[in-house]
């Protein structure tokens, strides 16, 4: 734009802000939901000095901002995938053909608590806690069950694992042999993000140095028999949850990626070789414009990084390829019916901040886990979105936004000052030693409940426009809690039929080569197919790995 | 010097969900208490050892990963058996409102605050009931 | 109330509720205390301080396994500061202490500094007397070595241990001079994140220029706990001081002014109570307060006064 018009445009400012100013405002804090102070107007003025082709450009070209398809969803809509299992493997394994019959097009598998954490039904911390808030999964023989009449080579699964990533993905392999599928043929992710664990999820198991190994050994694995698998997801729908700002989640995300790109460089992997099947997952909170920012930051920056720092040769080691999921720290367990309208709005988010795949969360999952009539309000919401509101016709929309843009340019500005102090503190390994994000986080999550406690934030139905006698009468999921002595008692069928010599025989193996330097995962995976069960093999390794040990943060 | 309230903020269960666990912990230090955090996966055990260790008025248990009606349950068992039932237990976190009902009816729990509750209202039931 | 009996015999809900005494600072605390005098004195007290971030939970954690190890009842006091604008307290130290959350041979507690001068230091070395009474053996007691107060309370231990890291921006020369003269024994812990030679040049040198070692010169122990590496080597250093301190007399002499100290900040309390007690009954400190403000007396005529009437009761 010409300096003329420029000065035009700033005059023209000036006497706005002069009537303007004379007007009173309503007694609110105007600010994104993550805090970051937002003027009254965005003018030309605010994104001056953006140059289109270098910060911009178009889908599919660096640096990405705009999206990383040529075509996006003109294409091909993005993928909708539910987050779905509870109970046993056969109760979810009807849930995935329910989804799936209902015009789902990919599969995403949610773990209970134990098998997340390593531990088996029958090993007393899971008491209480099988099948609750995902499915419980022992050995082979469950995952077997819960791709039963769901052919691997047809669908794309996500599994939500972390810390026994390796032990889940190596029974889905295995799966995919008794189906007579070819690892190579296998599609989905595995979320394997264990840095996220120590900063914000806490679902961990050994020390970092051993976890990143187990990563890297993946990402070899993976190059070599299973090419078309993501083989880490990283992510900051966590980081967000444990209650960050946007900023922070696409800072510590990021920095997350790049820790991982630097760990597979260590161990002599050219970038090119396993950068393209990284693959991020971010949160969609309820500030509408902020999100859409972080969205596009993060694929500005990251293509940035990996070309100029990273060298990457491969463009597809510069996308930022995302899942999204609908944030579900945002639901109300108050009129818990608002939730569907939350999700809306921030499935819209992602949509136009241009995801390759969403979950929507469901109005009921603050106080249970799903019913069926939920996830499919849920679905529709996505489907909604696709086929009706025509957001899915344009690329990018909201570019040359003026607001937009200079939230985008604002967002990649405070994500840098981020890289730059983890840079100080010696890198993300460091920094978590130091506490450092787990300390930016929880600040960040204490300012917000004081906001709320003191209505500068409002949440509507909580704090305010609150409904005093609220009776609840949706329908809630319930789990029978019987489900929880029939996957105990079907593990105890199966110690009895294996044969508990090669079950040994392989735990013995694993455990020399864990102190080598072997890439573990051919281990594992005989481990796996003598139905050695999940236990078994995370306290084979403990032995060797030890522990990770919890930090005190508030 | 006057009574201290001692609160123990306990995490049982196998999630690692603590922003609620550590936010509580934080807003009641703030409203004057001295709070024990034991940290994330605590058996019902290990949650009622703290509490006579740490002569604590009050346990506040945060659970979101559905095992409310074993954990809050055993918790009580295992305070009784060692003479320390006088130590109130509270909690919070992803529950049904019949599970909450039936929770304090059996004297399971002496109150559950469900999402929404703020710091202040969890602090002023402290110092009104211990 | 506390029962004695049950305390001396191990029962933890007695100690715990007799070290909530303490801090409240509760009026038969010192009776009680009186009675617990006789059943104490058996115990070997490990102070454990360093800056934030040192690892002194960790460290005290992996001491406990060795001094278990040992079969030794183990009691752990840990300190942590109290917020000076709300007087409450954030307690987490027993997080990294998990794995000896269910042996009955530990007993863990922590507490706030609750920021009363002296009074902190006071009431650890109290609740040491109660868990000394308890049964335990050894008590490691940990602050953050921060403050007076905190690094009073290490007079009171046996053995002291400094705990510094290499990582963290740990420099001997900005370290406050008054942590580095308390210790016994200097611990370079996560001695595996950085060049532990300089900081172990850095403390020699300070160490050579200091002369009141009384025949201990304190050794310097690389640690990492995480790994497991250096602590038995801490654990028999510690031993070895514990052997210094009885045959060189060390113990004896530290328990001579220990105790000294204690009767005369007992005196002082008690008497300070007295005086607080009659100032605020007969009101002649008010009229002296106005006449002074009147310009008609000086304070330090005023407080002779006020001293003659008291010492004449």
């Amino acid at each position: 734009m010409s300096s003329d018009k420029l000065k035009e445009i700033k005059q023209g400012k000036e006497n706005w802000l002069e009537k303007r100013s004379q007007m009173k405002d309503r007694d609110f804090k105007f600010e994104t939901v993550s805090g970051l102070p937002v003027n009254d107007i965005y003018t030309p003025e605010d994104i001056k000095d953006l140059d289109y082709m270098k910060d911009l450009g178009f889908p599919g070209q660096y640096p990405y901002t705009r999206g990383v398809q040529s075509n996006m969803y003109r294409g091909r809509l993005w993928t909708m995938r539910q987050f779905a299992g509870f109970g046993t493997a056969r109760e979810s394994n009807e849930r995935f053909k329910f989804l799936l019959n209902r015009g789902q097009t990919g599969l995403s598998v949610a773990f209970d608590m134990p098998t997340i954490m390593g531990y088996d039904s029958d090993h007393p911390r899971s008491l209480g806690e099988v099948g609750r808030v995902g499915v419980a999964i022992d050995s082979l023989a469950d995952m077997e069950t819960l791709f039963d009449g769901i052919p691997l080579e047809q669908v794309s699964t996500s599994m939500t694992t972390n810390a026994p990533a390796s032990i889940l993905w190596c029974m889905y392999i295995a799966t995919g042999e008794k189906q007579g599928v070819a690892s190579e043929k296998l599609r989905g992710t595995i979320q394997n993000d264990i840095l996220k664990e120590y900063i914000a999820q806490k679902s961990w198991i050994f020390p970092p140095k051993p976890s990143m190994r187990l990563i890297t050994d993946i990402f070899k694995y993976a190059k070599q028999y299973v090419p078309k698998w993501n083989s880490v997801s990283i992510s900051g729908y966590h980081i967000r949850e444990a209650g960050s700002t946007a900023v922070q989640e696409l800072a510590f995300t990021l920095a997350d990626g790049f820790a991982y790109v630097e760990a597979g460089m260590e161990v002599g992997l050219d970038v090119d070789d396993f950068a393209p099947r990284l693959s991020f997952f971010f949160n969609s909170h309820n500030d509408f414009f902020e999100e859409i920012a972080k969205y596009r930051a993060a694929r500005r920056i990251w293509a940035r990084r990996m070309k100029e720092k990273y060298g990457a040769k491969d463009p597809k080691s510069l996308l930022c390829r995302f899942h999204t999921q609908t944030a579900g720290c945002s639901l109300t367990a108050q009129q818990p019916e608002n939730n569907i309208v939350r999700t809306a709005f921030q499935a819209l988010a992602a949509v136009l901040g241009g995801t390759q795949s969403l979950h929507t969360n469901s109005m009921d999952e603050v106080l249970a886990l799903p019913t069926e009539k939920s996830v499919q309000i849920a679905l529709r919401t996505q489907q909604l979105i696709a086929y009706e509101t025509g957001a899915a016709n344009v690329m990018d929309p909201l570019a040359g936004s003026y607001y937009i843009e200079s939230l985008t340019d604002k967002m990649e500005a405070e994500a840098e000052k981020y890289f730059e102090e983890i840079e100080r503190r010696g890198g993300v390994l460091a920094s978590i030693d130091q506490n450092y994000f787990q300390q930016e986080i929880a600040d960040a999550a204490y300012r917000f409940q004081k906001d709320v406690d003191k209505k500068e934030k409002i949440v509507v139905g909580v704090n305010e426009f609150v409904d005093e006698d609220e009776e609840l009468d949706i329908e809630l999921l319930k789990i029978d809690p019987e489900l929880e002595q029939a996957q105990v008692d079907h593990l105890k069928e199966l110690r009895s039929k294996r044969d508990n010599n090669r079950v040994n025989d392989t735990l013995d193996a694993l455990k020399k080569a864990a102190s080598g330097p072997d890439n573990l995962i051919p281990y594992i995976l005989d481990c796996v197919r003598a139905y050695t069960t999940q236990g078994e093999i995370i306290d084979t390794m403990r032995e060797v790995f030890g522990e990770y040990k919890e930090k005190p943060t508030f | 010097m006057a009574r201290k309230i001692r609160v123990l903020v306990a995490k049982p269960g196998l999630d690692g969900h603590d922003r609620g666990a550590r936010v509580i912990a934080r807003g009641l230090r703030d409203a004057g208490m001295e709070v024990v955090y034991t940290g994330l996966h605590q058996t019902p055990e290990q949650v009622v050892e703290a509490a006579i260790q740490e002569d604590v008025d009050v346990v506040g248990l945060s659970i979101l990963s559905g095992a409310h009606m074993t954990l809050f349950p055993k918790i009580c068992e295992l305070l009784r058996e060692n003479d320390s039932e006088d130590i109130k237990v509270i909690g919070g976190g992803t529950m049904p409102e019949e599970d909450v009902k039936e929770l304090v009816e059996k004297g399971w729990a002496a109150q559950i605050f469900t999402p929404g509750a703020t710091l202040e209202q969890i602090a002023k039931w402290i110092y009104d009931n211990v | 109330m506390i029962d004695i009996d049950k305390l001396l015999a191990g029962d933890r809900r007695m100690a715990a509720r007799a070290i909530s005494m303490i801090e409240d600072e509760d009026e038969d605390r010192q009776k009680l205390l009186s009675e617990l005098f006789p059943h104490t004195g058996n115990v070997l007290t490990i102070g454990i301080t360093g800056s934030p971030g040192a690892g002194k939970s960790s460290l005290t954690d992996a001491l406990t396994r060795q001094a278990r190890q040992q079969d030794l009842k183990v009691g752990i006091i840990a300190v942590d500061p109290t917020s000076p604008i709300s007087g409450g307290a954030l307690l987490g130290d027993r997080i990294r202490m998990q794995e000896h959350a269910l042996d009955r041979g530990v007993f863990i507690r922590s507490m706030g500094t609750r920021g009363c001068l002296g009074g902190l230091a006071r009431a650890t070395k109290d609740a040491v007397k109660v868990l000394d009474a308890f049964g335990c053996n050894i008590i490691f007691i940990e602050t953050v070595g921060v403050g007076q107060s905190e690094l009073d309370i290490m007079h009171y231990a046996d053995t002291t241990l400094v705990v510094l890291t290499p990582g963290a921006g740990d420099h001997v020369q900005t370290i406050k001079a008054g942590i580095m003269e308390i210790a016994n024994i200097f611990v370079i812990n996560k001695a595996d994140l950085g060049n532990t030679g300089k900081m172990i040049t850095d403390i020699e040198q300070m160490l050579d220029m200091s002369s009141h070692h009384n025949g201990w010169r304190p050794p310097i122990i690389k640690t990492v706990t995480t790994e497991e590496k250096g602590l038995p080597e801490l654990w028999n250093m510690i031993l070895t001081h514990k052997e210094y301190n009885e045959t060189s007399g060390a113990q004896k002499e530290n328990e001579r002014k220990r105790v000294q100290q204690e009767v005369q900040e007992l005196l002082e309390e008690k008497i300070q109570n007295q005086l607080k007690l009659k100032l605020s009954s007969n009101g002649n400190m008010w009229k002296l307060v106005e006449s002074i403000v009147e310009r008609n007396m000086d304070p330090y005529a005023a407080a002779n006064k006020l001293l003659k009437e008291f010492l004449s009761i």
